[in-house]
Order: C-alpha cells, then sequence, then structure tokens
C-alpha cells in the first residue's frame, strides 16, 4: 500500500511539473519542419560540426557519428573483435583483448588539460569484466586495455578523468570479497564483501595507464562519476544506491532506506597517501581504508537510489539525479568543504565521515519524474535527463534562493526513456551549448518494424536560446549510455600511418623484401600487400607448424586498406596505409586454403589473392574447430 | 667587322651587373621543380601530383604521390618512374653550375660575345634537356609491359597542356624552376638589346 501511494505522490508531482516549468507551449515542439530540416541537414560532401563519441554498451565498442546530421561514420572496436577491421584477429589486438570477447562500455571520457576536452585521448570503460581502455584520437584506435582491474568488480562508475588528465577514476559497482577470487558466502556481504574506487595514473605523454592506488569502501553499489573543477578540482563524487548493503532481490532490498549516498573523494589526497606508503598491498595493488586516511573521503545522503552525479562547468555545485524522486538535488561545494572545517557530521559508515545533507544541499529542483543526469550548456542552463517521464528538463543553474520550482524553464518529451543525454562539451569547464542528444532506451516501433529486436534512438534537440527544438532522429548502434559530443576542430587525425613511423621490424616496403623462414616447426612470412596483389602469394608450410605472418600494407594513401583472410582458418586481418600486423597460429588442417583481400582495394581486387597450402604430415590431429587450433 | 666590333665590346657597368643578376636566377632554379604534372580523377580531387627539380622528382602529399601513380600506372604496364634513371638529373645541376660560371666569366671579361656564347649555348642545353624529357615521356608511354593487366594503346603523356588519359586528367607545366631559367635567358637578351642600341650610338 505504502508503495502504491509512492507512485501515486510521483504521478502526482509530474502533474505538477509542467505548470510549473515550461513558459508556454512553444518550447517543447516539434520545430517547423523543414526548419529542423535545414538545421541538422549536412550537403552530402560538407562535414559536420561536431564528432559524437558514443558508447556501444555490451557491443563493447565504440561508435562515431557527425553531429548535427548524426550519421554514423566510423566504428571503434574495444573489447569486441570487429572482423571489419580485423581487429582481435592479429597478434597485437588479440594480447589487448587478453582472450574475452565482449564488453560492456558505459562512459567514454576525453583527456582534458584545464578542465577542457583536448582532444587527444578517449578513455572508455568495460563495466563487465572491469577494464578500462585508451583509444587515442589521432588515430582512432584502440592502443590500451588495462585490467581486469584488481580487486574491482563492475567497473561502472567509469572512466572520469580528472581535470587535467592525471587520472581516470573508476569504481565498481558489484562489491566482492578481496582479492578477487576470495569465497565469502553473501550472508556475509555486509562485512566481508568490498567496494573499490580506483586511481588509474594517465601518463601525460602517452596516455598509458596504469592502477595507481584504490581506496576500500563498504560494499554499497557505486554508480556514476564526476570529477571537479576549479575549486573542486582535486575531488570526484561518486552516486551509489545500496547502502542497504543488501544482496537478493536489490530493487526491493536495496530501496528501503530514504536515502543513500553520494561520496566526495580528494584524489590528490589517496595519491599522496598511497605515495606515502599508507594502506596495503591487496591483489598487486596499493589499497587505502578511508579509516586510516582522514579527509579523503566522505559521504552525503542524498535521495533514495541516486544515479547521476553532476559538477557544474565552475566546479561548484554537484548536481545529483533522485532517480526515484521528482526533482535532482543541488549540492554547494563551498558548502560542503564548510562542513568538513565544521566536523558537521551525522554519523559515520565504517570510518567514513557522514556529513550532515541539510548544510550541503542547497536546492532540490522540481524537473520531473526519474531525474537520471545532467548537462550544461554556455548560458547557465543544465539539462536533466527524466527517465521516467521520457523527457528532457532545461532550467536554470541558480540563482539558489529557495524558490527552485521556477528555475525549470521548459521541458521536450523524448522517444523513449531516456538514460544518459550528451550537450557539446557539457561536462567541461566550458560548454560549448548548441546541441544535445537524448540517448533513448527505448524506440517502441517508432522506425520501420525490423522484428522484436528493437533499436536504440537517439534524438538531436536544438538548444540555443530558452527553449529546446526536436531537429532529428537516429537510431545508434546498441547501447548508447554516455557519450561526448565534440567540437570538430579540436581533432586533427592522421589518413595514413606514414611509413617512417612504422617501426614493425617486420615491416617491409617492397616486394623483393617478402620472405619466408623456415625454422623447424616454425614458419615466418613477411608478407607486402599493394594494389593488388601480395608477395608472396603461396605460402606451403607442414601440418602442425606454427605460422607467424607479418602482414604490411605499403600503400601510402588514404583510405587504401587492405584484407588478408585466410578461407577456412577464421583468420581476417585489415592493414590501414603503412601499417603491419602479425598473425599467429598453428597450420593444424591439411589441404589447401585460399587467402584473399577482404578489403575491397581496387578495380583489380578480386584478383588479389593467394594460396596457403598445408602438406599433410603423419601424427599431427586434425584439429575439429574452424580456427584450426589458432 | 660591324658584328665583330660588337662582339668585342666591352658591356656597361649596368650590364654586368645584368649578368651576374641574371646569374643568381640560375642558382636559384634548383630549388623549385622545373615541370610540375598534376592527375586528376574523381576519386583523386585533391590530385596526384609530381614535381620534376633539375636534381630529383618529388611526388606530392609528402613523397606518397610518386609511389600512387606508380601503383596506377603498373596496370597498364608502364615502367616505375624512378629519379635514378633520369641521367639527366645527374649531369643538369653540373651544366647548371657550368653556365653560372660562364655568367661569372661573362660579368667579369665582360665582352657581349661572351653574353651571346652564353644565350647560344644555354639555348641548346634547354631544347636538349626539353627534348630528352619528351622522350622520357614518350618511352614511359610507349614501352608498356606486354603482360600487363589493362591492355592500353600506347600514348604519349602530355609534355605541355593537358590530356585526358582513362579517368585522369593529366596536366603538365613548366614549374617555377624553368621560369626562373627563362628569366636567366630574358635577362641576357635584354643585354643585349641595350648593348646593340648603345653600340649604334656609339657608331652613328
Amino acid at each position: 500500500m505504502k508503495r502504491y501511494l509512492g507512485i501515486a505522490a510521483l504521478v502526482f508531482a509530474a502533474a505538477c511539473a509542467p505548470s510549473q516549468g515550461p513558459q508556454g507551449g512553444t518550447n517543447s515542439r516539434l520545430a517547423d519542419a523543414r526548419e529542423a530540416a535545414q538545421r541538422s541537414y549536412v550537403e552530402p560532401g560538407k562535414l559536420d560540426e561536431f564528432y559524437l563519441f558514443y558508447s556501444g554498451g555490451h557491443s563493447g565498442q565504440v561508435y562515431v557519428a557527425g553531429v548535427p546530421s548524426m550519421r554514423h561514420i566510423a566504428t571503434i572496436p574495444v573489447f569486441a573483435p570487429y572482423p571489419a577491421t580485423g581487429y582481435g584477429f592479429d597478434a597485437e589486438s588479440k594480447a589487448m583483448l587478453g582472450g574475452y570477447t565482449w564488453g560492456d562500455v558505459h562512459h567514454p571520457a576525453i583527456s582534458k588539460t584545464g578542465g577542457d576536452y583536448d582532444g587527444r585521448w578517449l578513455f572508455v570503460n568495460d563495466n563487465a569484466n572491469n577494464r578500462l581502455a585508451r583509444v587515442d584520437l589521432r588515430d582512432f584506435k584502440t592502443h590500451q586495455i588495462l585490467g581486469p582491474i584488481a580487486n574491482s568488480s563492475g567497473n561502472h562508475g567509469s572512466a572520469f578523468v580528472t581535470e587535467n588528465s592525471e587520472y581516470a577514476l573508476v569504481a565498481s559497482r558489484f562489491s566482492i570479497p578481496i582479492p578477487r577470487g576470495t569465497y565469502a558466502p553473501t550472508s556475509r556481504y555486509a562485512t566481508d564483501y568490498k567496494g573499490i574506487l580506483s586511481g588509474i595514473k594517465i601518463d601525460s605523454a602517452t596516455g598509458e595507464m596504469s592502477v595507481a592506488w584504490q581506496i576500500v569502501t563498504p560494499p554499497f553499489d557505486w554508480d556514476l562519476a564526476a570529477t571537479g573543477r576549479e575549486i573542486s578540482r582535486d575531488w570526484v563524487v561518486w552516486s551509489s544506491y545500496n547502502s542497504e548493503r543488501a544482496t537478493g532481490r536489490l530493487e526491493v532490498t536495496a530501496s528501503q532506506r530514504d536515502r543513500d549516498y553520494i561520496t566526495f573523494v580528494n584524489w590528490r589526497t589517496a595519491a599522496g597517501a598511497a605515495a606515502a606508503g599508507k594502506g596495503k598491498m591487496i591483489g598487486g595493488v596499493r589499497v587505502l581504508n578511508p579509516r586510516e586516511v582522514p579527509g579523503m573521503m566522505y559521504l552525503v545522503p542524498l535521495a533514495k537510489s541516486p544515479h547521476g552525479a553532476d559538477f557544474s562547468p565552475d566546479g561548484r555545485y554537484v548536481v545529483g539525479g533522485g532517480k526515484l524522486a521528482p526533482y535532482v538535488t543541488v549540492f554547494d561545494f563551498q558548502k560542503f568543504l564548510s562542513a568538513i572545517a565544521a566536523h558537521d557530521t551525522t554519523g559515520s559508515e565504517d570510518g567514513i565521515p557522514v556529513l550532515r545533507f541539510e548544510s550541503i544541499r542547497i536546492a532540490e529542483v522540481p524537473v520531473g519524474l526519474g531525474p537520471l543526469h545532467t548537462q550544461f550548456d554556455d548560458q547557465g542552463y543544465a539539462y536533466t535527463s527524466l527517465f521516467v517521464e521520457s523527457a528532457i528538463a532545461k532550467w536554470k543553474l541558480g540563482p539558489f534562493d529557495g524558490n527552485d520550482s521556477a528555475l525549470v524553464v521548459a521541458k521536450i518529451p523524448v522517444h523513449f526513456a531516456v538514460g544518459h543525454l550528451v550537450a557539446a562539451h557539457g561536462d567541461t569547464r566550458h560548454p560549448v551549448g548548441r546541441y544535445l542528444i537524448s540517448m533513448n532506451k527505448l524506440s517502441k516501433g517508432r522506425h520501420l518494424n525490423v522484428g522484436p529486436s528493437q533499436p536504440e534512438s537517439s534524438e538531436l534537440i536544438d538548444i540555443t536560446g530558452d527553449g529546446m527544438t526536436m531537429l532529428y532522429e537516429a537510431y545508434t548502434e546498441p547501447e548508447p549510455h554516455f557519450a561526448q559530443l565534440v567540437r570538430a576542430d579540436l581533432l586533427h587525425p592522421i589518413e595514413v600511418y606514414p611509413k617512417a613511423e612504422n617501426k614493425n621490424p617486420n615491416a617491409i616496403w617492397a616486394a623483393s623484401d617478402a620472405k619466408i623462414t623456415r625454422r623447424p616447426g616454425i614458419v615466418e612470412a613477411k608478407i607486402y600487400t599493394i594494389r593488388s596483389y601480395f608477395t608472396p602469394n603461396e605460402i606451403e608450410v607442414q601440418q602442425g607448424d606454427s605460422v607467424i605472418l607479418y602482414v604490411t600494407n605499403a600503400e601510402q594513401e588514404r583510405d587504401m586498406l587492405h584484407g588478408f583472410g585466410i578461407a577456412g582458418y577464421n583468420i581476417n586481418v585489415v592493414m590501414d596505409p603503412g601499417e603491419t600486423k602479425t598473425i599467429a597460429f598453428r597450420a593444424t588442417k591439411p589441404g589447401v586454403y585460399p587467402f584473399y583481400c577482404t578489403n575491397f582495394c581496387s578495380a583489380m581486387h578480386q584478383e588479389m589473392q593467394g594460396y596457403f597450402l598445408v602438406k599433410p604430415r603423419a601424427g599431427v590431429p586434425v584439429a575439429a574447430s574452424p580456427a584450426g587450433g589458432n | 667587322m660591324k658584328l665583330v666590333a660588337w662582339l668585342s665590346q666591352v658591356l656597361s657597368s649596368r650590364a654586368r651587373v645584368a649578368v651576374l643578376g641574371a646569374g643568381v636566377l640560375l642558382l636559384l632554379a634548383p630549388f623549385f621543380p622545373l615541370w610540375k604534372i598534376t592527375m586528376f580523377a574523381s576519386q583523386f580531387p585533391e590530385g596526384l601530383r609530381l614535381s620534376v627539380y633539375a636534381h630529383q622528382l618529388v611526388g606530392g602529399n609528402g613523397g606518397a604521390d610518386l609511389q600512387g601513380i606508380n601503383i596506377l600506372n603498373h596496370y597498364i604496364g608502364m615502367r616505375e618512374i624512378h629519379a635514378a634513371d633520369f641521367v639527366e638529373m645527374k649531369f643538369i645541376p653540373f651544366v647548371l653550375g657550368i653556365f653560372l660560371l660562364l655568367g661569372l666569366r661573362t660579368a667579369v671579361f665582360a665582352r657581349v660575345g661572351n653574353v651571346v656564347d652564353l644565350v647560344v649555348l644555354f639555348a641548346y642545353f634547354s631544347a636538349f634537356s626539353l627534348g630528352a624529357f619528351a622522350y622520357r615521356m614518350y618511352s614511359y608511354g610507349h614501352q608498356l609491359s606486354a603482360d600487363a593487366p589493362i591492355k592500353v594503346a600506347a600514348f604519349t603523356p602530355p609534355i605541355f597542356g593537358h590530356q585526358r588519359i582513362a579517368n585522369f586528367d593529366v596536366y603538365s607545366y613548366p614549374g617555377v624552376g624553368s621560369l626562373l631559367l627563362g628569366l636567366f635567358v630574358l635577362g641576357l637578351l635584354t643585354v643585349l638589346y641595350f648593348e646593340i642600341r648603345r653600340f649604334r650610338r656609339q657608331t652613328t
């Protein structure tokens, strides 16, 4: 009965919200179709103004689209093999994937300098297997996968980079007994299971990531994070659910308390404590206990099971999405610092001080039902996604003078059930405004019917002026969570790998350098590829041999890619111009297997082929798997 | 007799300076392409470029275009274009040096006859080089491999101007280097023109 009353209250709040919010009805209406079309239309051959990097969820990949056209331009394979670019088939990317064939990408983060995107790298998390990857925006390729991160499980609150990309900060959503591999029954969840917050150091020159330190926490489910700027530059916040430390059916067991927590962590203090040798080594990582490092971590109550936690551009305010409440809570970072100084606490959790909610909260803005995430523009507005209401609310980031309901200025319905939203540079020191994209979890038949597996939709909204205008709708690859919307002029990717930069000792640049080397049981071949042939075009081995192929694309012309696929051996790599890839496998299946260029290159592409010949040898078993013992 | 007298006339000091100035153009010429060949096709909107210098061949796009042109040419069985095959590129810088020395000699000994020698020799050198260049183009287009994947009729790529070859629009024009060499000759001819006028004034 109580729950029904609760829902009734939510519905009532929603019914009230419009009368408090949008001024007039024009804001949320679909713009004049012709005008909207013109504003999102990008002529063939013309370039978009923004790159949209959106996470592909459990597809494990990152997708790149242009905005405002919303055209999908490229897929960046990260955590899953992707035959289209040969990712996960060559020795280098296979080693990076470490045997995993999927990941769950949620929160891409472009590296920052001075709190603004610097366009160097894109960091993305894998919620499933506790990894973090770095995509270099010079070539739009995955260059490092870190992890599985020790002790941590469910790498959801991740990756969020600090003001100058000193760290990528990540947190565990699923607590486990640590180190990973330790057994404890769930009946001991409250005491033996641990949450983990990790500081991942980013090398400022190379972007190389390494696990620097961790903080052990109560087994709350850490959810989403944001990093501070300026006054709050040393801090990171994470929201959490399950302060009940419950197991079982969490939708019920973790929804019993009226408030969960948002945590404020001083990453600089943590780094200092780790450097000073505090904490202890667990799973190969220095793990700090908040009890032993005062001033490092605080808890602040936040409306039940919150989701998003977002810093305002100037770092002064933190907006918490209530998820089950019809409002967002705004915390004042100044007041947070004052509360620390005044020891204004109401208790503690495993030695972590809980600060007085009322002392830090300065507003509860009634944005609508199911507020999740908040983004910002350059005009002093905030935008909050409303999952339950299927809408986005536009509201003024102050003045916070008690008249909270007057802050909401517009609302626009989206289709349907928006999760994350992203505005241009919407999580930086200097947001750009102009466009907002609503990434919706459900599309419910708004598209040509493609059967029961329905796509996710993303909607482009113009946010200039006081209102919001729906411009366009696209079906983004599954499943977008967070994204980064970045000005195109900030990135300067290369178009070919310059020959001079290829340091692979097995790279070759002339057909005459192609070579097959035989040692007992091992055949190595340096293969030259260029329009439209392979040298050598016949590779003969003995059954059971280990085969290592170094394939170089000797082209230096843009868009002149060559593939190398071996039919029947489950092998396909693609080399960009100037790139060398290594393929290593065992030739377990005897017979003759054609290889060919898989990536269409030229008028004689069909002729670009050869034979991989495996001479039978007695005593070598024929592999049952299609990969032939790959 | 008049001609001999004119030829042995000592150059005016202004003319000596002009000859030296022309020599500077000669010195600069090797730093600029003598000839530029550019190819456009629908999938090559930015063009493939080849610059012919006195001593080297330079592909556009950081050198990549030379490889690009060779890759395309191999389909019709054309030999690869390599700087090493151009003997001209070994002797042209050397010859330009000789002309520079001759120019200096002219400025010092300063007889009209020296200037005439310089012009005549340079005209011969230019004609020979252009002829050699034309013959190279002819050879590349006529000595096509018999087993080429794509058989085309023998052709001569454009020496000067535009020509359509398959899907490519090919443009071939002199570059800044040739312009400087032209100005060098023009400078010498101007000197001769003023020396004729001076000669006439003095003999009448």
